[in-house]
């Protein structure tokens, strides 16, 4: 198992359950991602009920409440030592790369042969910037994710925030707090209310059952395992984090980055259809949600029907942006992010430097599997509580792999 | 999913069997579109389409195209065709009409009709040179579409942003794109 984060070790778990030997390789403590490549603010998207590992359940005092990064790392560390996963700490896998059947790590720490290996060291070890970002003149600051920590990081003046997933709207929202004015680059997007009808919007896609939808029912693959996050924050307000509310703080919301031609930002004109799509969708996600609730017959457990205001566009929306000569100061990247699957030896990835599989079973690779990935199995599949699913198919299929007469070659 | 009832005289089976042979040869999806252009007198010129490349080797339409481009006379010009600007408007409502009529296909809508108004509005001073601050082309395009179909207003709606996300014409309208111009 690669990576000790909540993936690897419910996998882990799993196998422990079977009496399979192996062991958890992490390169730093367990959970090391959420102790050290987080913005300060940074709360799960998901509420504490939610928060679920198999045989571990949040047990707190605010079940509706969402947890911060030290009370994640807290709740995987226990779910490590309620497991007693065999985790080994401070060990950085080099190489992977097949042997006899199996696979060969290279490691900080030595060589490791295996007959069946699981990457679950996480969809988000590299922060994606675009090309366009070479334009940006060496006078601005230029951050991603994973170096920003609070707005004090940031020099004074206009900031330049490219990207409207949920870290878009929540960097932006407190940068432009924090008085640097904000402009917001946004192309496609998925808007959500945080509640809906009294509840948590995560409630429903969980009780609706959109969230269980599997991989192999969903009509274009490709499309929803690149979808950016929905556009949610988790505040004690439970308050909706959506573009409209930016607009209402005083963001201004400019089209997708298109270009940046002699130090002037270039955005799409295709602003107001960015906003008809997420709208639309939005629509069609509630019209579900309100069609389960009759169906169901849990009308009396709900509020009554919502709907919001449109996406309002914006009375007249910069198309361009001189960035020195308009005061930015910094841009930041909040563009998505991508694994890093530089140490893998094993040809199984497509010419985008994706992982080929077929539900966390790689391809033309036997043996080799993957968790923790977007849509993996499931459309809940990212968030923590999705793993428990997702680990249970595939260690099935991992041992029937180990059971099966082909994996016998192996000498390990 | 389209069904056998719904017949808005696209052949999606073709454009999404297209769609899955290209993913495995993307140097057979790389078109050049082309037009030649020739002199008249005055402002009136007469461009010809005919070939284009595409699918890895040459490719022709059934037959040439010619368009007449001039200026109004209000411009002093004899008025032997539309504008430049005018074309890019029917390059505009033609692609997002095409791309409604294969939306509605792939998602088995039947469409009764699909009609749409365009406006570009603009600012002559740019072009005259009066003021530096005013652009040359236009300041803001308006599509209005009416659509008659088998389908609830929101549907419709979906349908008409669906087009716009996958449409070439408005793409290069609202992205920059780089434009090389030489003389041979």
């Amino acid at each position: 198992m690669i990576g000790a984060g909540h993936a690897g070790l419910a996998a882990s778990r799993f196998l422990t359950d079977r009496s399979i030997d192996h062991v958890v390789l992490e390169r730093g403590d367990v959970a090391n991602s959420w102790r050290t490549e987080r913005w300060d603010s940074l709360r799960l998207l998901t509420p504490n009920w939610q928060s679920r590992l198999p045989g571990l359940a949040y047990d707190g005092p605010d079940p509706d409440g969402y947890m911060s990064s030290s009370e994640v790392v807290a709740f995987i560390d226990r779910f490590a030592r309620v497991s007693n996963a065999p985790v080994r700490t401070r060990t950085s896998v080099t190489s992977v790369r097949p042997a006899d059947g199996g696979y060969e790590v290279i490691t900080s720490t030595g060589a490791i042969r295996c007959r069946c290996l699981v990457l679950a060291s996480g969809a988000c070890n590299v922060a994606s910037v675009p090309a366009v970002a070479a334009g940006v003149p060496p006078s601005i600051v230029q951050v991603t994710p994973f170096d920003y920590r609070n707005p004090a990081n940031l020099p004074d003046g206009g900031v330049l925030v490219v990207g409207g997933s949920a870290t878009g709207v929540q960097l932006a929202a407190e940068i432009q707090q924090s008085g640097r004015p904000v402009t917001l680059s946004v192309g496609e997007h998925v808007r959500l209310p945080r509640t809906y009808r009294g509840r948590d919007v995560l409630w429903w896609m969980d009780a609706s059952g959109v969230w269980n939808q599997r991989y192999d029912e969903i009509d274009d693959l490709t499309r929803a395992r690149r979808l950016p996050s929905p556009q949610l924050v988790g505040t004690a307000e439970r308050s909706t984090l959506d573009l409209n509310a930016l607009a209402g703080l005083g963001v201004t919301l400019v089209g997708r980055l298109a270009a940046i031609r002699d130090g002037r930002a270039l955005f799409s004109g295709g602003l107001r259809n960015v906003f008809s799509l997420a709208d639309l969708k939005m629509e069609r996600l509630l019209a579900t949600f309100d069609a389960w609730a009759r169906a169901s017959g849990r009308e009396a457990d709900v509020g009554a029907v919502e709907r919001f205001a449109p996406t309002q566009v914006p009375a007249s929306s910069p198309l361009q942006l001189d960035l020195t000569r308009r005061g930015i100061r910094s841009v930041v990247w909040a563009t998505g992010f991508h694994p890093d699957y530089r140490w893998l030896d094993v040809p199984v990835l497509d010419e985008k430097g994706g992982l080929r599989h077929d539900g966390g079973v790689v391809d033309d690779a036997p043996g080799l599997y993957a968790l923790g990935l977007p849509v993996l199995r499931r459309r809940k599949s990212t968030f923590i509580h999705g793993i428990e699913d997702d680990a249970r198919d595939v260690i099935d299929h991992l041992v029937s792999h180990l059971d099966s007469p082909g994996a016998s070659r192996s000498t390990a | 999913m389209a069904t056998m009832a719904v017949n808005n005289g696209v052949n999606v089976q073709a454009l999404l069997d297209a769609r899955e042979a290209l993913k495995g040869a993307p140097e057979a999806a790389k078109f050049a579109w082309r037009a030649t252009c020739k002199w008249q007198n005055g402002t009136h010129s007469e461009s010809k389409v005919k070939g284009f490349f595409g699918l890895g080797q040459e490719q022709q339409h059934k037959t040439e195209t010619s368009f007449s481009a001039d200026h109004p006379e209000i411009f002093a010009s004899e008025d032997k065709g539309v504008t430049p600007v005018e074309y890019m408007l029917v390059g505009l409502a033609s692609c997002l009409t095409a791309g409604v009529a294969a939306v509605a296909q792939n998602r088995g809508i039947q469409l009764r009709s699909v009609e749409s108004n365009v406006e570009g509005s603009m600012d002559i001073r740019g072009i005259l040179g009066i003021d530096s601050e005013v652009r040359n082309g236009y300041d803001d395009i308006k599509v209005t579409f009416k659509i008659d179909a088998d389908a609830s207003k929101q549907e419709i709606e979906a349908i008409v942003a669906q087009s716009q996300k996958r449409s070439a014409v408005y793409d290069v309208i609202t992205n920059p794109v780089n434009v090389t111009v030489e003389v041979l």
